[in-house]
């Protein structure tokens, strides 16, 4: 039934709500799959996941099993993972090292690590008069139509047309560049441990709670009241009067009053990417935040030192599948499995140049809140299982984005929500319009 | 429950010294098996009261990791972590703990693999049922306890648990210690 209302799909979407079957019909899916997550840049990994030659992971783009590999010529190469011939994976594992060729499993079939035919089992005798006599061209792996790299970053578009990588991030490039910015040396390398956690729910609803500023003080309460108290003892009991600062980052989802996390606010950019800002508290005056404050001005100047560690974010989310802590190194690729299934895949990264310290209070962040033992997502999740279920109920056919609405300040394609508007539903209204706007097709 | 309190610590207060090795693998066995009911249990506090005041508990999230300390982690607290996740546990509008959860452990497979005066090293297997909601999950994998021997007997210098799911995608989280 739903497949005949496709061709109407924008009634489904109005400014302030959007349709329940958008996150619980299959057909949907099916459709968002083809027409979103296969068509536009979808990030696959960094560079330093895969230093020499022959080094693979593989990754799901859409529907597609991919592999991003180290080729011979030192470029990285985004491949599907699939034999030509009987259509088998070529890649088995999750990662690894392939040598200097791809090997089928199955039948011995030989590709280059660009995806190029190197050699068919048996070709003179098995194929004579076959169509690969005179053309072997179908014998290739497919590649992906379109491969960039952003300081590291591979992302991958399965269309062959369509805006280049940074005609599609604009100005929420900036995730990335705050990120290696923040490195002395301007880059990061990968910390080799990837957290990976399934949802069962639809992946929008995951997106959708990244920039919702309201949440952290309902959802979070417990596990910020608890680090408070701990906070609290510890600086009792010590010397300086001060806990961690990983107490602090926890204790905050207590802190933060709602009209605190007012104060924050959006900026929502074409695409459906969005920024929250709101920092955190990271620059303590510390001795390790002291440390590191030398280095970087000894690398940058003391005028683009102040540049760097002014910029004011939280989160940075790139839609419709990438969502970036850049001040704390981390990020969460969101890889829909299946209409009510999503994965993610929680990665941390170093700053290259900067002192152990720096390092050490990120990851703490990383094993506390995004580790599979996380102590701030279990109540995300199971808030996203209820959505998810709540949503095939008949008892209503909207979900609501109205909070603060009216409100956004609109300039030149980008809204910013009003001052105390920071919980504004503003990022999700921004998500539904490009979703929108995508699936017209 | 005040029963099992008062055993376990008329066991643990039993020292080894001079016990023979016997003795001790029986000790040390009656540790772990109530160190899995305390989990099990939810005796929050007095599971963490087992580790000594610098103790860890650790989850490496790949069998290769050698220390715990600035690496990634499944889990890596001290006491005071322990604290922050036992009180949040225990908090009203921890939402994820409304549903019906409960666990089993069986521990197995003991081999005390050092021993001195003053701490012994075991390692061991374990297996864990988890219910939530309508649905089991299974976690299994290896214990290595670092013991010391105190006046009240043994406690937990190191825990580090090797749990084969480790590397494998998470359906759902885990909010406990395994």
């Amino acid at each position: 039934m739903l497949q005949e209302q496709i061709p109407d799909l924008a009634k489904f979407v109005e400014p302030d709500r959007v349709r329940r079957e958008v996150y619980t019909d299959a057909a949907i899916f099916d459709l968002e799959m083809q027409r979103i997550h296969e068509k536009v840049w979808i990030y696959c990994g960094h560079e330093t996941q895969v230093p020499k030659v022959g080094d693979y992971y593989t990754v799901q783009i859409g529907r597609q099993p991919m592999i991003m590999v180290r080729g011979a010529d030192g470029k990285i190469h985004v491949l599907y993972n699939r034999c030509p011939h009987r259509g088998n994976m070529i890649a088995g594992d999750r990662k690894g090292n392939t040598g200097e060729f791809f090997r089928c499993s199955y039948h011995a079939w030989q590709f280059h690590l660009d995806g190029k035919l190197k050699n068919i089992p048996m070709m003179e005798a098995g194929y004579k008069g076959t169509r690969y006599e005179k053309d072997k061209s179908d014998c290739n792996v497919k590649r992906a139509a379109r491969v960039e790299n952003y300081r590291g970053f591979v992302f991958a578009s399965l269309a062959n047309d369509g805006p280049t990588l940074k005609e599609f991030l604009g100005k929420a490039i900036v995730a990335f560049d705050d990120m290696c910015d923040r490195a002395p040396e301007g880059e990061v390398e990968i910390v080799p441990t990837c957290f990976r956690v399934i949802q069962h729910s639809n992946w929008k609803i995951f997106l959708e709670n990244q920039l919702d500023a309201l949440h952290p003080s309902v959802v979070h309460q417990s596990t910020g009241r608890a680090a408070h108290e701990v906070e609290k003892e510890i600086a009792k009991r010590t010397k300086k009067g001060e806990a961690p600062l990983s107490y602090h980052m926890l204790s905050a989802f207590a802190t933060v009053t709602i009209d605190k996390w007012d104060s924050f606010q959006t900026i929502n950019y074409p695409h459906g990417h969005c920024i929250l800002t709101g920092y955190m508290g990271l620059r303590p005056r510390d001795p390790d935040t002291l440390a590191y404050d030398k280095v970087m001005i000894k690398a940058y100047g003391q005028k683009r030192f102040e540049e760097i560690v002014g910029v004011n974010i939280h989160h940075v989310l790139i839609y419709p599948g990438l969502s970036v802590q850049s001040p704390l190194q981390q990020l969460r690729a969101v890889r829909p499995l299946g209409v009510d299934r999503t994965l993610t895949e929680i990665w941390h990264f170093r700053l290259k140049g900067a002192p152990e310290p720096i390092y050490r209070r990120s990851l703490a962040y990383y094993n506390l809140v995004n580790s599979p033992s996380t102590l701030i997502n279990a109540d995300d999740l199971e808030n996203f299982w209820k959505c998810h279920q709540g949503l095939s109920s008949d008892a209503g056919q909207w979900v609501s984005f109205a909070r603060h609405m009216g409100r956004d300040l609109e300039n030149d394609g980008v809204v910013e929500t009003a001052p105390n508007c920071g919980t504004s539903e503003a990022p999700m209204r921004n998500q539904m319009k490009a979703w929108a706007e995508y699936m017209r097709g | 429950m005040a029963k099992l309190k008062k055993a376990l610590k008329k066991l643990v207060r039993r020292k080894a010294n001079g016990a023979g090795i016997h003795e001790t693998q029986h000790a040390i066995e009656q540790f772990l098996f109530r160190q899995a009911e305390l989990l099990d249990g939810k005796q929050w506090q007095d599971y963490i009261e087992l580790f000594t005041p610098d103790g860890v508990y650790w989850m490496p999230p790949e069998p290769s990791h050698t220390h715990w300390d600035g690496m990634p982690a499944i889990f890596a607290e001290d006491r005071n972590l322990m604290t922050v996740r036992m009180k949040r546990i225990l908090h009203p509008d921890a939402w994820s703990q409304r549903p019906l959860w409960e666990t089993n452990h069986v521990v197995s497979n003991i081999i005390v693999e050092k021993e001195t005066a003053d701490e012994v090293q075991v390692r061991s297997r374990f297996h864990m049922l988890e219910l939530r909601r309508d649905d089991v999950r299974h976690f299994a994998g290896a214990y290595r306890h670092t013991l010391k021997r105190t006046r009240e007997g043994f406690r937990i210098k190191l825990q580090r648990v090797d749990m084969t799911n480790a590397q494998a995608a998470y359906d759902y989280v885990i909010q406990a210690w395994v």
